[in-house]
């Protein structure tokens, strides 16, 4: 078993740490750097609660080890926020769209869409109603989760389902 | 759901990789995108001692024109594959494919290697390259192998690859300019592997196809070339394609099973269904030409 130093931006913030080759990233950024805003769910890549922005794109953290995030940069839900509060489009988008309801899954599902929506892009709807299907959400029946899709995007979901 | 412990080391090239594979004798796993192989680790079902990480290896992930085609580095990302020029213009078929795979978020760690090393029977990518007819790259100490893709798969997750092997490319040959390909699958919910899914490819003049390539995944126990269908199809005229009877030819080279996802029956009903179906409008509206 291989013990590694590594050192990760997290939220703007660099963290050494020294970790187990096996440890997963999602148990890093909990544990070694205090962003308990990665909920870890299913822990074998399949629920989507975990998903961060690792070097400017959405991925599962459960599915990287920490050892291989090292030398880069990782925003998690904790990073989104402005320091004063002012909370992050996406954010705004579910908050106002009721697009939660226990709040476990959420912050995967902002960080998939704050990733794709990053720099002022606006995607289609499609496009991020693809990207949500990343995620699974047990209470809210996705209406609302797709409400705020459909205001972050552009143009139609492509699969309207009532919502 | 923690792995086992393991050593972890990060090779700068393809010779140390495959140095640091020889050495283990085939306790080491190859470490790509890392989307099936770390949730594997987490259950416990893969244990190895070491892994070899190769996301730093540069010459992994080239994409480049060849004389006789396209070559794309096995670390290549899906996602990548999902957005790349060169990929589009020359590889239409796989692009198609990759938007089956997994999630958004999965792929942008996925490769293209990673996926074809794992050899899942219900996969878009291994059956993609064997409707294609590409061969992949293995290097080790020994030297460079070239594998057709037909020739990869065993079985379930059962491939030619040797353990002191390390996929460094897939090489795809061009097909025509104009070559219709057709990417379908059946899963009860996007993202999941496919029940039932079928690639073709079919290269044609103006008044016949020339060249087909046809495979199935999820209909047996690794990704099948419908041998029988692509000879038939070679050199026929739209004019006299029996769609249905093309269908139950291309089903005669599957082998499918039941499982707790679908029967064996459901499987053939439903390839039967998709095959004539997408055959049809593909290529049945080219009779009046």
């Amino acid at each position: 078993m291989s013990a590694h130093r590594i050192a990760v931006t997290v939220n703007g913030q660099l963290i050494d740490a020294d970790v187990e080759a096996r440890q997963p990233l999602s148990d890093f950024l909990r544990q070694n750097a205090g962003q308990t805003g990665v909920h870890v769910g299913c822990e074998h890549g399949v629920c989507g609660a975990c998903t961060v922005i690792v070097d400017g794109v959405a991925v599962r953290s459960c599915l990287m080890l920490a050892v291989q995030a090292d030398g880069g940069a990782v925003t998690t839900v904790e990073g989104l926020a402005a320091a004063d509060g002012t909370l992050h489009p996406v954010q705004q988008a579910m908050k106002d769209e009721f697009g939660l309801q226990c709040g476990f899954c959420t912050p995967g599902v902002v960080m998939t869409l704050a990733a794709l929506t990053a720099d002022g892009a606006k995607p289609s709807a499609a496009v991020l109603q693809d990207a949500a299907s990343g995620h699974l959400c047990r209470c809210t029946g996705y209406q609302g989760i797709m409400r705020a899709v459909r205001r972050l995007g552009s143009g139609a979901l492509a699969v309207e389902n009532g919502a | 759901m923690k792995a086992a412990p393991f050593d972890y080391v990060v090779p700068g090239s393809i010779a140390e990789a495959v140095d640091h594979l020889a050495d283990a004798g085939g306790d080491a796993n190859v470490l790509a995108g890392g989307q099936t192989l770390v949730p594997l680790l987490a259950l416990r079902m893969a244990t190895p001692t070491l892994l070899v990480d190769v996301n730093s290896i540069a010459a992994l992930s080239e994409i480049s024109r060849t004389a006789t085609g396209t070559r794309i580095g096995a670390t290549v990302r899906q996602n990548r594959v999902l957005t790349d020029p060169v990929i589009a213009t020359h590889v239409p078929v796989l692009p198609r494919a990759t938007a089956f795979v997994g999630h958004h978020q999965t792929r942008n760690r996925g490769t293209i290697g990673g996926s074809v090393a794992l050899g899942e029977p219900a996969a878009e990518y291994p059956a993609t390259i064997v409707a294609l007819g590409a061969t992949i790259e293995a290097q080790s100490q020994r030297g460079t192998r070239h594998i057709p893709a037909h020739d990869f798969y065993l079985g379930p997750y059962t491939t030619a690859l040797e353990p002191d092997e390390l996929i460094t490319a897939i090489q795809i040959p061009d097909w025509p300019p104009g070559t219709i390909t057709l990417v379908h699958e059946v899963t009860r919910r996007p993202g999941d592997f496919a029940l039932v899914g079928l690639v073709a490819l079919f290269a044609v003049d103006a008044a016949r196809i020339t060249r087909a390539g046809i495979a199935w995944f999820g209909m047996g126990p690794q990704p099948l070339r419908s041998a029988a269908a692509e000879a038939a199809l070679a050199g026929a005229s739209f004019a006299d394609i029996d769609f249905a009877g093309l269908a139950q030819l291309a089903l005669s080279d599957t082998d499918p099973m039941d499982d707790a996802q679908a029967t064996a029956a459901y499987r053939r009903t439903v390839g039967a269904r998709i095959f004539e179906r997408l055959t049809r409008a593909a290529l049945g509206t080219r009779r009046a030409a």
